[in-house]
C-alpha cells in the first residue's frame, strides 16, 4: 500500500461520491469502498490496470485525461482525486480546473521536486534527477510537468483555491523530521485537498 | 469430439422450442395471440434461479450461440462459441445461458418465414413490424415459462446490446448485470443509409416477387447477398482489409497484353460471404430488423434523455467498444457512458484496441475476453454470495 492512499482515507467522508482521476488498478477505490461505502468512478487508460479495477468490481472508466471532463456535471461529486498523477498531465492547470468544477474538493497528491535529493542531484552532479521514486531518464519519463511544494502553493494563490488540509510525507526519516518545517525541501511527497473559494 | 472438449466447447447441442400461448401485445397495435420461440441454453439453472445469463443474437445471429449441432468435424460452431463454454468468459459451469431466436427472425421463431395460422399462408412481408421492447417482452415471457424471475446478466453485441439496455428500462428488477458490447442509443444517418441500400438492394431483386418469394417457390438470393456484402464491409475496419487481402488479385493479372478480367480477393470474399448469408437467412427477416435499427431510439420515451432513461435503470453496466469500430464507434458507446454516469449508474467502459472492427465483438481478442471474463467472475461471485 502506498503511503499516501492511507491518508487519502482519512480524508474522504463516509458515503462520499467519488471520482479518482488515473485510478490505476483500482486500488484505493476499493479500499474506499470497503472502508468509506463510497460511490463513484475510477478514470483509467492503461489496459492492464483497466483489467485490475474490474476484477476488483471498481467501475472504471476507460478514458485519456487531456483537458476536460465533460461528461460529468458540475459539482457532481463530493471528492475528486488524483495520486501522483498530476505530474504526467499535458494541462495539469486544467485539469485541476476541472476537478474543482466537477467535485466539491479534490485531493491531490504529487512528487515534490524541490525535494533536498532532486536538487542536490541537479546541482551537483548537473544531472536531471533519476531517484527511486521518480526512476526515468530525461527523455522517457512520463512525468512531464514536475512542481516543487512552493510551486502548487503558488498555483493555489493564483488560481484562488482554498487549501482545506495539506500534509507533506517522507519515507526516510531525516525527510519526515524536518518534512513539516521546511516541506519544499524535505518533504518527498505533497497531498493536498482542496476547494475553490467562494467567488 | 475431443478436441472440442479440449477448447472448452459445450458439445452438441439442441436447439428447444416453446409454444408460448400468453399474447403479445406488439408495438404497432398488432397482437401475437401465441408464438414460437426456438432457443438454446447452456449450463445448468442452479436451485434459485440466481445463475441465468441471457445472450441476445445480433442482426445475423440466432440462437445456436455456442457448440455444434452434429458430429460433423466440419460444422462451425454457434456464432458466439470463442466466448460461450465451460472455462470461457461466459462460464458455462457456473451459468445458464439462454439465447433464443427472436421474433421476427429467420431460425424457427415465429417470423416473416413461419405459417400465420391466421391465414394458413407464410407471413412473407405481411408479418407486423417489431420494436425492439417487443422482443424483449417475448423474452421477458420466455423467462416466465423458464422460471427465470432476474437474469444474473443479459449481454449483447451490436443490436444485441441495444436489447439489453431496453431490458433494462422494461424490467428494471429483473436483470442484476447488463452488458452492452459495440452498440449505441440509436442509429447515425449514416448506418441508417446503409440500411437503406441493403433493403433496396433485396427490394431490387426481381425474386424478391413483393415479399412472397417463398410462396412462389424461390428466394431473392442476389439481392440478399448485395444487402448482405454491403453490411458485412461495414463491420470489418480498413487495416482489417489492408491486411487479409490487400490488392491481391483472385484471377487475372495486372500485365499488358492481357484482356482477361481481373477479380480482386477482397471482391471474391465479399461475394462469397454474401452468397452463403443468401441461403442461409431470410429476406423479409432483414428488412424487418434493419427497420428495427433505424427506428430503435432508446431515450425517446424518456424526453430523448438518455440520462432520464437510465435513471429507470436498476442493473450495474459493462459498455465495451473496439477501436476501429465504425459501424458502432467508441464515441457512440462512450454517450451510453456518459448517460448512465450522470444518471448515477454503476458503470465500467473499456474501449478494445483491436483492428477487427465492428466484428470485434466476435472474435477471440484477449484482453476483451480477459475484461469480459474478470467481470462475469464477479457477477457469478455475487450469484454465490446470494445463494
Amino acid at each position: 500500500m502506498r503511503i499516501d492512499l492511507d491518508l487519502v482515507e482519512q480524508w474522504v467522508p463516509q458515503g462520499a461520491r467519488v471520482l479518482d482521476l488515473a485510478c490505476g488498478d483500482g486500488r484505493l477505490m476499493r479500499q474506499l469502498m470497503d472502508q468509506r461505502d463510497v460511490h463513484g468512478y475510477g478514470l483509467e487508460l492503461d489496459a492492464d490496470s483497466i483489467s485490475g479495477c474490474i476484477e476488483r468490481g471498481v467501475n472504471v472508466i476507460e478514458r485519456e485525461l487531456v483537458r476536460d471532463l465533460d461528461e460529468f456535471a458540475d459539482n457532481s461529486f463530493d471528492v475528486v482525486i488524483m495520486t501522483q498523477a498530476i505530474q504526467v498531465m499535458k494541462y495539469p492547470d486544467v485539469i485541476l480546473e476541472e476537478m474543482l468544477r466537477v467535485g466539491k474538493q479534490c485531493i491531490v497528491t504529487f512528487p515534490n521536486f524541490g525535494n533536498v535529493r532532486a536538487r542536490l542531484h541537479l546541482s551537483l552532479r548537473g544531472r536531471m534527477p533519476v531517484t527511486k521514486k521518480l526512476p526515468y531518464e530525461w527523455y522517457n519519463t512520463p512525468n512531464i510537468h514536475f512542481c516543487t511544494v512552493a510551486d502548487f502553493d503558488q498555483l493555489c494563490r493564483d488560481k484562488g483555491y482554498e487549501v482545506l488540509n495539506r500534509v507533506h510525507l517522507s519515507e526516510q526519516l531525516f525527510n519526515r523530521q524536518f518534512g513539516q518545517l521546511w516541506p519544499n525541501l524535505f518533504a518527498e511527497t505533497a497531498m493536498y485537498c482542496l476547494t475553490k473559494a467562494a467567488p | 469430439m475431443s478436441s472440442r472438449e479440449s477448447r472448452g466447447s459445450v458439445g452438441i447441442v439442441e436447439p428447444k422450442q416453446i409454444s408460448i400461448s400468453e399474447p403479445l401485445r406488439l408495438s404497432c397495435g398488432h397482437t401475437l395471440d401465441n408464438y414460437q420461440l426456438v432457443y438454446e441454453t447452456y449450463g445448468e439453472l442452479n436451485s434459485d434461479a440466481s445463475n441465468a445469463i441471457l445472450v441476445c443474437h445480433a442482426l445475423s445471429g440466432n440462437h445456436h450461440a455456442a457448440g455444434y449441432h452434429t458430429e460433423n468435424p466440419d460444422e462451425r460452431p454457434g456464432w458466439w462459441d470463442s466466448c460461450i463454454g465451460p472455462g470461457k468468459p461466459i462460464d458455462t459451469e457456473r451459468f445458464f445461458v439462454v439465447v433464443p431466436n427472436n421474433i421476427g427472425g429467420c431460425h424457427g421463431s415465429t417470423g416473416p418465414n413461419q405459417v400465420n395460422p391466421a391465414t394458413g399462408r407464410v407471413w412473407g412481408p405481411d408479418f407486423p413490424p417489431l420494436r425492439f421492447r417487443d422482443w424483449v417482452h417475448s423474452q421477458r415471457q420466455l423467462a416466465d415459462q423458464l422460471g427465470i424471475h432476474c437474469w444474473a446478466a443479459i449481454i449483447g453485441g451490436s443490436l444485441g446490446g441495444m436489447q439489453a439496455m431496453r431490458w433494462s428500462l422494461e424490467y428494471p428488477e429483473r436483470v442484476r448485470h447488463c452488458l452492452v458490447i459495440a452498440s449505441a442509443m440509436n442509429l447515425t444517418p449514416q448506418n441508417i443509409a446503409f440500411n437503406e441500400m441493403a433493403r433496396k438492394a433485396i427490394l431490387s431483386d426481381p425474386d424478391y416477387c413483393d415479399g412472397w418469394y417463398q410462396e412462389k417457390g424461390t428466394r431473392p438470393r442476389a439481392g440478399l447477398a448485395l444487402a448482405r456484402m454491403i453490411g458485412h464491409v461495414t463491420y470489418l475496419s480498413q487495416n482489417q482489409l489492408d491486411e487479409r487481402f490487400g490488392r491481391e488479385l483472385r484471377e487475372g493479372t495486372f500485365e499488358r497484353g492481357n484482356s482477361l478480367p481481373v477479380q480482386f480477393e477482397v471482391e471474391s470474399y465479399l461475394n462469397y460471404k454474401g452468397g452463403q448469408f443468401a441461403e442461409d437467412f431470410d429476406a423479409n427477416t432483414y428488412l424487418l430488423i434493419t427497420r428495427m435499427l433505424d427506428v430503435f431510439d432508446l431515450a425517446r420515451e424518456y424526453n430523448h434523455s438518455p440520462a432520464e432513461a437510465f435513471a429507470r435503470a436498476k442493473c450495474k453496466f459493462l459498455v465495451m467498444s473496439f477501436s476501429t469500430d465504425w459501424r458502432f464507434s467508441p464515441d457512440r458507446s462512450r454517450e451510453i457512458v456518459k448517460a448512465l454516469v450522470q444518471a448515477g449508474r454503476d458503470v465500467t467502459y473499456t474501449e478494445v484496441e483491436t483492428d477487427r472492427g465492428h466484428d470485434g465483438f466476435l472474435a477471440d481478442i484477449p484482453r476483451y475476453q480477459r475484461d469480459l471474463a474478470a467481470y462475469l467472475n464477479r457477477v457469478a461471485q455475487e450469484t454465490s454470495d446470494a445463494n
